[in-house]
């Protein structure tokens, strides 16, 4: 996907986070990525170390939390788990799912100094 | 890095395994720190134990601090201040988006052609390099801009603000965003626009909505492009409709071809009917 930018975006958080709550490093960024937003955890690693290098967090940990993709059946009342988008439900076939969980991509905490 | 010390020798992991790395290398801390409980031999002190490291007494240990930040918040605040601007002047914002050689920009210019008589238009310009396609679009006596995004793969929301300073779209203008030729990225990436418009040409393969799913998920409208070739390619329009109904039941279809015309008429009320709503709740 465009796993550099989303690291150019983290890092842009951790640079504000840095001046209004007063750190001056980055040891660990844990980030919560759902199952269906696309990012490729791997590339994410892999920019995430290329983006950071002579920043705050330079050298940081990088902890990814996945969340798996979850949809509201339609047809089966109940929620029911899906790997993509098109998935049909596992239980009845049908494609009439409501994609409720497994879009996040979100910075949910840091380790700091 | 060890929070001792500060050394940023290897990220030592002390999830119950103790600190594995020495510190025989030279420098100099004037306070006392021990690193006696190197040696595992039965007793736990469990100062490792937490996620900050820190495991000599007296020394603060490294802050957690909670974000619970969306990764994207940055760009969803400028989405939202792009928004606001289109809202309080009316102008109605789509963002065209598909894989490059989808016709985008013939079908842009057509549509302006079709439009510019009985609608106030403007057009922002994606590409990676070149002012090509806004010159083209300029020849058609519209306003346009071109962004060039260099090495990125897509438009974001902070690009788009900055275009608006330089191209000042009338109030109640309809502004055409093109973005980068790519069905990735840019579904992501909301610009502030009221409607994704997604178009896909019969000559790619009718299952890109299955195999780009977040793309058609995000748009509202699937143009098909260049229905004219359609005796010439192997191209299933029921099943591609099928696909994309199947990872987004809502999403409106269209079939149009830039070239010949055909359709051009429907996708004109579209954008029309969707302007007028832009107004509505000025």
């Amino acid at each position: 996907m465009h796993e550099m930018s989303l690291c150019e975006s983290v890092l842009q958080v951790l640079e504000d986070h840095a001046k209004s709550r007063g750190f001056e490093k980055v040891k660990t960024v844990w980030l919560e990525i759902g199952g269906l937003s696309g990012v490729e955890l791997d590339a994410m690693r892999f920019s995430f170390d290329a983006v950071t290098r002579g920043t705050l967090a330079d050298h940081a940990r990088l902890e990814i939390i996945e969340v798996p993709g979850a949809a509201w059946c339609m047809q089966c009342c109940k929620t029911v788990s899906v790997k993509q988008r098109f998935d049909a439900c596992p239980d009845c076939g049908s494609y009439q799912l409501q994609v409720t969980g497994g879009e996040e991509m979100r910075i949910k905490e840091l380790e700091v100094s | 890095m060890c929070t001792v010390c500060g050394c940023g020798e290897g990220e030592t992991r002390v999830e119950g395994e103790g600190h594995e790395h020495d510190h025989g290398h030279h420098h100099h801390h004037e306070h006392a720190h021990d690193h006696e409980h190197h040696h595992h031999d039965g007793h736990t002190h469990d100062y490792g134990q937490g996620p900050a490291h820190a495991h000599a007494p007296g020394l603060s240990q490294a802050r957690m601090v909670q974000i619970e930040e969306d990764i994207l918040g940055k760009n969803n605040q400028y989405a939202a201040a792009n928004r606001r601007l289109f809202g309080e002047q009316g102008i109605l914002a789509l963002n065209l988006v598909s894989s490059p050689g989808s016709g985008k920009t013939t079908l842009l210019a057509r549509t302006i052609d079709d439009l510019k008589g009985r609608l106030k238009l403007a057009v922002i310009e994606g590409d990676q390099q070149t002012a090509n396609d806004a010159e083209r679009i300029r020849e058609t006596g519209v306003k346009a801009l071109q962004i060039n995004t260099g090495k990125g793969c897509h438009l974001d929301a902070h690009m788009v603000g900055h275009a608006l300073e330089t191209l000042k779209p009338e109030a109640g203008s309809v502004l055409f965003i093109e973005n980068v030729g790519n069905l990735v990225c840019p579904a992501a990436f909301d610009l502030g626009e009221a409607h994704k418009v997604a178009i896909l040409s019969v000559t790619e393969g009718e299952d890109k909505p299955i195999k780009y799913p977040d793309m058609f998920h995000a748009a509202d409208l699937m143009l098909l492009n260049k229905i004219d070739l359609l005796p010439y390619v192997q191209f299933d329009v029921d099943k591609c409709i099928e696909y994309a109904r199947r990872v987004n039941p809502g999403i409106k279809v269209l079939k149009v071809s830039a070239t010949s015309g055909e359709g051009m008429d429907n996708w004109c009320r579209w954008v029309k009917a969707t302007q007028q709503l832009a107004l509505i709740g000025q």
